[in-house]
């Protein structure tokens, strides 16, 4: 390896080899892969139990497999799926990764507390992980009492064990980044000189620290009832069963934007850079992320209309679910305007963002549908609903999570990914995506329920063009695997800027040495300031 | 109109059906502009191409607050327009056919007034206003109609209705919505829409022994209610005539409307909302008596107050 020799100087990745280097690291890049690492193989996990369902939704009749079979595959992906991918995917990877580095600092603010909330999250994913191997458990990921408390009979205790404590590692993430952002920007860095990714992921760490402990709360009340017979949930024992409703989807319904966020943040930082543009109403994007978050507690009640709350209950919460798409409305406009009058390429990562932006569209439209009540009442627990938050889950946050690979991974692992391969693999994936969930939508308004495995047969056309989206999906989802693991050893160096973008993580060498600059980063006056070429700058 | 529709059988689902379109077209128009736009900007200002980049928009406030606007507007007028609909689709209209629906893992078992009882199955005549009156014997179901456009939650402990106007004969698939265990996918069973004659011959054929309200006076006897709430009774009992609809003056200060649920509190939980003025003797009946049995005794106690009043 004579280009290994000609590496400049040692960086996080060669610093240290040995195995306790990397689990008792208290780097925020090598934590951040740990996580990459840790996520990677909760997405496959989640994404088989997927895959076996679309392969069983072939048929009408359900075969090969039992109900009981079925319902522990839908649990496990949406269990899976929600807390250990979608939740700290973007934030505990590349948010550890350069929260830090976007504001000039040489780590987050407890670098400790950083290393604990991984093992956190392992040791939760462990639970997990336990209850599926043993049996699985059938309640949906939504635990709805009293089945999920009374009725079931899978391995509840030790998922919901899972889900609690990998919680405290969402809240322990939350709190660093905020007393990060907080504490070490550099000199001369105002919170308007920041990237709106770091907005983003403020707004999610305030979700995350103040959701999070009611959704431990929820489980905790479950584990009681189910353990002991307490009366919380089941009304046979005295309780309620529209409290843990209420309870689960005041958690559950802000832990959407704590999903999405990050991804609009990795689109705004995208968007830019490949239209060599300045960022359009930049300060409005990053008050719109603070609007999602504050309204986004305000809504919980969208996912109860059906469920017996009032008609005047219902009617609000029909309207402050409309007054949180607005600012949603806001992001999808201004990047949109950046575009204009910019200078734009197709390099993979603005691929990803442009998918992004169309597939987070459909999902906010159709989000419109079920803000309005009577349109609710017809579709909620059908397909449409299932089409509806995979288009803002997977078409939004999974596309974003992908054009951040791309993006950051020069300055991570210090190779250029192979820009036709990349290409070939997202508009794979955009194709594959809408193959698979745009039939969900007709399904959904033709009436199939959701949680069905077996259907009356004429929703079979449908779910079989479902079915072979997902086949071009995983294909697409596999992909990457082997081009960016072939370029880790055979890709060409990647210089320290290679898109020639004006965060100041580009400032940094590519990898980043363990303290991150060589030199004290030089902050701008004003983020985003690209030049366009031909444009009148003042 | 479209295929893929399920059909319009309720009086309610053209409208509803309505208003999906409305946002279907809302939405297509706010997406084309914003493909068209997308693809526009992506072919103009792609690197390298000659188009000019002088005069970008610098200020943008003005822009934004009229986006910002325009989205806000439409939205509120989609509210009200949603907010219309569901008014008339919550409130029952007076004067309904009430029939009563127990979902438990995984059948729907259905009880007419007049006593007939039917699984997985609910006859109802067309053009009559109907109102179900559901309650769960074990978990959360939901009682879902495609053709109606219609669901609701059918959750243990309380009761939910859901009333409906069928427009057209025929046979419309039941399905349950809510996760409810292992067999919730074959919680389905079938509506049948009949016309007002097949109707009255479809009740008068079917076996019945007592109706509904009969067989809740039968329980009220062998229960024993009758000896406390009964005429003539020694002990003092909240009198159970003309009750359902009063608005009840509780023991801890405040007030009740005696709806369903409160008869069914009153049964299972005496303590729960005990009426002001009685002494708490009433004892609980929870473990005694299943949904239906609990269902037919409110229909008893309701049909008291159709009877004459003595007069004092």
């Amino acid at each position: 390896m004579t280009s290994a020799r000609r590496a400049p100087c040692k960086n996080y990745l060669t610093e240290n080899f040995t195995l306790r280097s990397w689990f008792f690291t208290t780097d925020h890049k090598r934590i951040a892969l740990l996580y990459f690492a840790s996520i990677t193989m909760f997405f496959f996990i989640g994404g088989g139990a997927a895959a076996a369902m679309r392969y069983i939704l072939l048929h009408p009749d359900g075969a090969p497999v039992s109900a009981e079979i079925y319902n522990r595959l839908f649990t496990t992906h949406g269990i899976v799926m929600v807390w250990f991918f979608l939740v700290p995917a973007i934030p505990t990877t590349f948010g550890n990764f350069l929260l830090p580095m976007m504001i000039g600092a040489r780590d987050v603010a407890f670098p400790k507390l950083n290393l604990l909330s991984w093992y956190l999250f392992i040791l939760g994913g462990s639970f997990v992980l336990y209850a599926l191997f043993v049996g699985g458990l059938d309640t949906g990921w939504t635990f709805y009492a009293p089945y999920s408390t009374m009725y079931s009979s899978g391995h509840l205790i030790a998922a919901v064990t899972g889900i609690f404590i990998a919680g405290f590692s969402s809240i322990l993430t939350g709190l660093n980044f905020i007393i990060t952002l907080h504490r070490l920007r550099a000199p001369g860095m105002g919170w308007y000189s920041l990237p709106i990714f770091c907005w983003s992921l403020y707004s999610t760490s305030v979700i995350l620290i103040v959701a999070t402990p009611v959704l431990a709360m929820t489980l905790l009340l479950l584990a009681t009832e189910h353990l002991i017979h307490v009366g919380i949930f089941d009304p046979a024992l005295g309780g309620d069963p529209l409290l843990f409703q209420h309870l689960f989807w005041f958690y559950s319904h802000p832990a959407v934007y704590i999903m999405i966020l990050p991804g609009m943040g990795v689109v705004s930082e995208i968007i830019p850079c490949f239209s060599r543009k300045e960022l359009f109403g930049y300060k409005f994007l990053c008050w719109a992320s603070v609007s999602i978050a504050v309204i986004g507690f305000l809504v919980w009640g969208h996912h109860m209309f059906v469920a017996g709350i009032s008609m005047y209950a219902g009617l609000m919460f029909s309207f402050l679910s409309f007054a949180v798409a607005v600012p949603s409305a806001i992001k999808v406009f201004n990047w949109t305007a950046t575009l204009h009058k910019g200078s734009i390429s197709f390099e993979a990562p603005m691929l990803y963002a442009l998918g992004f932006i169309g597939l987070f569209t459909i999902g906010g439209l159709t989000g419109l549908f079920l803000a309005t009540l009577p349109v609710d009442v017809h579709v909620t627990q059908t397909y449409f609903i299932v089409a509806h938050f995979h288009y803002i889950m997977v078409g939004g946050m999974v596309t974003a999570f992908f054009g951040a690979l791309h993006f950051w991974w020069p300055k991570i692992t210090g190779r250029m990914y192979p820009e036709i391969w990349a290409r070939f693999a997202a508009v794979l994936m955009f194709c594959g995506f809408n193959l698979t969930f745009f039939p969900q939508f007709i399904l959904g308004y033709e009436g199939m329920p959701r949680r069905y495995h077996v259907y009356a047969e004429q929703y079979q056309v449908l779910n079989v063009f479902s079915s072979g989206g997902a086949g071009v999906l995983a294909v697409a989802y596999l992909l990457p695997l082997f081009y960016l693991g072939w370029s880790l050893i055979w890709s060409r160096r990647a210089s320290a800027n290679p898109w020639q973008a004006t965060g100041i993580e580009w400032q940094a060498p590519s990898p980043p040495p363990k303290d991150n600059f060589t030199h004290p980063p030089k902050v701008p006056a004003k983020p985003y300031a690209y030049v366009t070429p031909g444009a009148d700058h003042d | 109109m479209f295929d893929f529709l399920p059909p319009q059988a309720a009086s309610l689902s053209p409208e509803i059906d309505f208003l999906f379109f409305g946002l279907l077209i809302i939405s297509a128009l706010v997406l084309g502009l914003l493909f068209t736009l997308l693809l526009l900007y992506c072919i103009k200002y792609r690197r390298g191409s000659g188009a000019s980049r002088t005069g970008q928009e610098e200020k943008s406030w003005r822009i934004e607050i009229g986006w910002t606007a325009a989205t806000l507007i439409a939205f509120v007028a989609l509210f009200f327009w949603g907010a219309d609909l569901y008014a008339r689709l919550y409130e029952a209209p007076p004067d309904t056919l009430d029939i009563f629906v127990v979902g438990k893992q995984w059948i729907w078992k259905v009880q007419h007034p007049d006593g007939q009882a039917e699984i997985d199955a609910l006859h109802v005549p067309v053009d009559r206003d109907i109102r179900l009156i559901m309650a769960s014997q074990d978990v959360i179901h939901s009682f879902y109609v495609p053709a109606f456009r219609l669901k609701r939650d059918v959750v243990p402990g309380r009761y939910e209705s859901l009333w409906f106007h069928p427009i057209r004969t025929g046979s419309f698939q039941l399905e349950c919505s809510e996760f409810c265990g292992t067999d919730h996918a074959r919680m389905t069973g079938e509506i049948v829409v009949m016309s007002q004659a097949d109707y009255a011959n479809w009740l008068a054929t079917q076996a019945h022994g007592d109706s509904f309200a009969g067989a809740g006076e039968k329980l009220f006897r062998s229960l024993g209610c009758g000896g406390c709430h009964g005429p003539g009774s020694t002990v003092h009992a909240p009198d159970l005539a003309g009750l359902y609809g009063k608005t009840v003056a509780l023991a801890d200060g405040g007030f009740a409307h005696a709806d369903d649920d409160f008869l069914r509190d009153a049964i299972l939980l005496p303590q729960k909302r005990a009426p002001a003025g009685y002494a708490p003797v009433m004892p609980s009946f929870a473990g005694q008596l299943d949904e239906s049995q609990i269902l037919a005794l409110i229909v008893y106690i309701k049909s008291l107050d159709e009877k004459p009043r003595k007069t004092p």
